[in-house]
């Protein structure tokens, strides 16, 4: 079996934007990898080219062994792809869509049923509605099963939880996680954060450029600061207070708390302290915690900028 | 004054019921969350609560303006930004700033000086001239945010205004939107992302048209028994 995705060296320019800048990296068999990175940053061009909708600039990428220039057709018969923008046909039913996906790729909804059906019963009480008048979640459902109905080997997803609740979220990533354990090498792109942690591997992206391709732990074991989660009574006051003291290193709200890395990590706490103390802040709260994918990727983003 | 006060507001579409007799009040200078999922309600609801679309049956009012029979002084009198559409990429920025303030009626006079005092704030003197494509995308908000309050209202309305945002700009953001809830500008704003809901003075959670949940995010996490505002949500938009 072929590795299902191999990026070498990619790069695309639009005129003067840079695009993606010397993209590399591997989707192995069975494996679920995430692009993970905000607006912007490139993901749905590296989507595009390699399900052979746009040429790179230079570089080259294989999916399932095939070239993405030489052996587009080839290719496009293999390959499932979920586009960002929703891409189906709003006047036609949910079953006409999907008949007219399998119709495209020479086939029945019945031959491959096995693999879709898990998906397609939870749209089947509106297999008459036409797409457009589909919720948000459901719509993704739909989107998914059309891109599975030809029994792809390598699956493409673009963002395909932007603006879904997060109970719809979670249930996508949920049908995932079992196509992947039908053997099917899954790339799906996202803006949340906290969806990498669902992802054997992920690639960070920003700007063009991966800041960092590892599996999610690894990548949080690696965030080299100290880290602290802090709250008080007025985190507005507070989050002011500490940004404004001397020895902070970056200061952001998580949530609940605020989190917070000192320039001189642990020898500046009795510091922050004294320095808190007549500010007078109520309820405060400190305690050393571990970093989570955004962390890493603030952190990222930041030493990317200092190069 | 409350900037929003609702008695049993609902918006039918033939026999489907969007939204079913919600009622609740925003305090001003309040941070408040509005939560559900994909098909709750949520946009019809705050369809109506901008003088949009109007109700089936209930009452609402929108900075002190009745949304039935004044939806057009409501309109002049909120503030509202999506991330979705928000600046004319094709225009500069000052030039949508001079069209917001048209737009908001404001006089000419008024609106050259705001603008002044605006880009000033911002520190976005040298940009005035620049096509707002050509901005990276926390400066966008940043001025998008200041042109939706531009006109002062007393409440702004953010749909989804983070979405898609990467990280840190999206951290800025809500700067933003601390420092205006401090200055005393209400705001309403929908997020899809649970850790934003934390950052809320209160928030409220939408279930098939009803609103489940309302308080603190301290007290709904206690109420749920939950670690976090994700857990919540969870328990209450699966559990129907």
């Amino acid at each position: 079996m072929q590795t299902p995705i191999v990026v070498q060296e990619v790069h695309k320019n639009f005129g003067e934007v840079k695009a993606l800048r010397d993209i590399s990296f591997t989707v192995n068999e069975g494996e679920l990898f995430g692009l993970i990175g905000p607006d912007g940053a490139g993901k749905s061009t590296l989507f595009r080219i390699l399900t052979t909708l746009l040429l790179a600039d230079k570089g080259k990428a294989t999916v399932n062994g095939l070239d993405v220039v030489k052996d587009y057709k080839a290719i496009r018969k293999i390959v499932g792809y979920m586009p960002g923008r929703f891409s189906l046909y709003q006047d036609l039913t949910v079953q006409e869509n999907l008949d007219f996906f399998a119709t495209i790729f020479n086939t029945t909804v019945k031959e491959n049923y096995g693999l879709i059906e898990e998906i397609y019963v939870q749209i089947a009480p509106f297999k008459d509605r036409p797409a457009g008048k589909l919720s948000g979640g459901m719509k993704q459902k739909l989107a998914l099963c059309c891109a599975l109905v030809h029994k792809p080997t390598v699956l493409f997803l673009d963002e395909p939880t932007t603006g879904v609740d997060p109970v719809s979220r979670k249930e996508f990533w949920e049908m995932l996680q079992r196509l992947r354990q039908k053997g099917i090498a899954i790339l799906v792109s996202t803006p949340y954060m906290d969806e990498a942690i669902l992802c054997g591997r992920v690639a960070l992206i920003q700007n063009g450029a991966l800041l960092k391709i590892d599996t999610p732990q690894q990548i949080t074991r690696e965030f080299s600061k100290p880290l602290w989660a802090v709250k008080a009574k007025q985190m507005y006051r507070l989050i002011q207070d500490l940004r404004s003291f001397e020895d902070t290193d970056s200061c952001y709200a998580f949530g609940e708390y605020l989190h917070l890395t000192l320039k001189h990590g642990e020898a500046d706490v009795d510091k922050l302290r004294a320095y808190l103390q007549p500010k007078g802040h109520e309820q405060f709260d400190m305690v050393p915690i571990t970093a989570g994918i955004e962390d890493c990727f603030m952190e990222l983003m930041k030493s990317e900028k200092q190069q | 004054m409350q900037p929003i006060v609702t008695n049993a507001l609902t918006k039918k579409f033939g026999s489907f019921i969007a939204t079913n007799a919600i009622t609740f009040e925003v305090k001003q200078g309040e941070i408040f969350g509005f939560l559900g999922a994909n098909g709750a309600g949520k946009t019809t609801a705050m369809r109506m609560l901008c003088g949009l679309l109007r109700p089936s049956s209930g009452t609402a009012k929108v900075a002190g303006y009745d949304v039935y029979t004044q939806a057009d002084k409501v309109k002049q009198n909120i503030g509202y930004m999506s991330q979705r559409f928000s600046l004319y990429e094709d225009l500069k920025v000052k030039e949508n700033i001079r069209f917001y303030g048209g737009i908001y009626g404001l006089r000419n006079g008024e609106i050259k000086e705001k603008t002044e005092r605006l880009l000033q704030k911002l520190g976005m003197e040298a940009e005035a001239d620049q096509l707002v494509s050509a901005l990276p995308l926390g400066w966008k908000q940043k001025l998008a945010f200041s042109v939706a309050i531009l006109h002062d209202p007393s409440i702004v309305f953010l749909d989804e205004p983070t979405g898609g945002v990467d990280p840190v700009t999206r951290r800025q953001f809500w700067d933003l939107i601390y420092e205006a809830a401090n200055r005393g500008v209400t705001v309403f704003v929908t997020t899809h992302y649970m850790d934003e809901a934390e950052y809320c003075d209160r928030v409220s959670i939408m279930v098939d048209g009803r609103i489940q949940a309302l308080d603190t995010p301290r007290q709904l996490k206690a109420q749920f028994g939950a670690e976090s505002m994700d857990d919540v949500f969870l328990q209450l938009a699966r559990g129907k």
